[in-house]
């Protein structure tokens, strides 16, 4: 009875800090881009210009990710990101005719999640493109 | 199998990216952890080719005492942490007493906890352990992330480190509140032991390998993650 009791408890409190640390950790990752500028290729592709990305922008933005070769390793970041963009629009959609303030911050998180992506983007077509150029200066 | 390998050669990733950055002294117990963790996950693959199945009795004992192990290692990490975060006010001393105090307190916790109701006690106890400690982990980097915030601690990879062992923690001891819950369910969870424990060295090498030492947080920003 005891041990079930404990094992309840710790289940109950685990799962909120899971919860909360998740989200923490995406932010301190969307945080660490937000101060990184788009460049004006990725602007013009994107439609998002420095600090202007709006949620929609996100599964868009996502799509042209999918198209771009992967050297910059960025994969688990971006499914994190992923996960929370869900978490986040699912409790805009669910908590927010309840609770107001909950609809202004869900959108400026998914607007930020949307920044990330594209920032992630211009990584991996400079990436590309740096991996491309080596390739390049080896043929000759 | 896929999870196993990923995991393993993260764990190894990790101590290389510390290796690489000079860090090795710093973070002394951080790399300690990540190869025994490695070492274990080497020595628990032979375990289960020798022996035929990860729901074999002898798998599942040197799963369970060896991850009793690898918590223990990982408590200490964890207080290596706070010697960081806490470094300006040179309190190692408190911190190692403090450490070994919770740790025995822990022990002795689970201890009773199995005593009043189990038969096989030294397997229940490892188990108990474990799963005590995590949430003493969980705890303890509640605590850590409470005082990187209140003390402004803005280097960016020490944050993601720490919240990397929050996701970590909290996922472990949740997988195994589930398992003493439900036994039944073991089927299921052992999937998820594994795909957690990759968790810690994924996150761990993205933040050594990806994010520069002297990156930094603006402070202002550091407060809006911490909302």
């Amino acid at each position: 009875m005891t041990v079930a009791l404990m094992a309840v408890v710790i289940l109950a409190a685990s799962l909120a800090a899971l919860l909360q640390f998740f989200g923490i950790y995406c932010r301190s990752l969307i945080a660490a881009s937000v101060a990184q500028p788009l460049s004006p290729e990725i602007q013009e592709v994107t439609g998002i210009t420095s600090g202007a990305a709006g949620p929609e922008d996100f599964p868009r933005v996502v799509q042209l990710l999918r198209l771009c070769p992967d050297f910059s390793n960025d994969r688990q970041q971006l499914s994190a990101i992923r996960l929370y963009f869900w978490l986040v629009k699912s409790a805009r959609w669910t908590l927010a005719s309840l609770l107001p303030d909950v609809r202004s911050w869900a959108e400026t998180q998914l607007a930020q999640c949307a920044y990330f992506a594209a920032v992630a983007l211009d990584h991996r077509v400079s990436s590309s493109r740096t991996a491309l150029a080596a390739q390049m200066h080896d043929s000759r | 199998m896929a999870i196993w390998i990923l995991g393993t050669l993260s764990e190894a990733l990790v101590v290389v990216c510390i290796y690489r950055r000079g860090a090795l002294r710093r973070y002394f117990f951080l790399s300690s952890y990540m190869f025994l963790s490695a070492l274990v996950s080497v020595s628990r693959f032979r375990v289960l080719l020798h022996y035929g199945g990860v729901t074999s009795p002898e798998y599942r004992y040197f799963y369970f005492y060896s991850d009793a192990v690898l918590t223990i290692a990982l408590f200490f990490a964890v207080i290596s942490l706070f010697s960081l975060v806490f470094e300006e006010m040179r309190i190692e001393r408190y911190l190692r007493f403090a450490a070994v105090l919770l740790l025995a307190g822990t022990a002795w916790f689970s201890y009773a906890i199995v005593s009043q109701s189990s038969a096989r006690i030294m397997t229940h106890f490892a188990f108990e352990l474990s799963q005590n400690l995590y949430f003493v982990g969980l705890a303890l980097t509640y605590v850590l992330w409470g005082a990187i915030v209140k003390l402004r601690e803005t280097r960016t990879q020490l944050i993601q480190i720490v919240l990397s062992l929050g996701i970590y923690f909290s996922a472990y001891a949740a997988t195994y509140a589930l398992s003493n819950l439900a036994p039944g369910l073991y089927s299921y969870t052992r999937f998820l032991f594994p795909a957690f424990g990759c968790l810690l060295p994924l996150t761990w090498a993205y933040a050594f390998w990806r994010v520069p030492e002297n990156a930094r947080l603006a402070p202002a920003r550091l407060l809006e993650v911490a909302q």
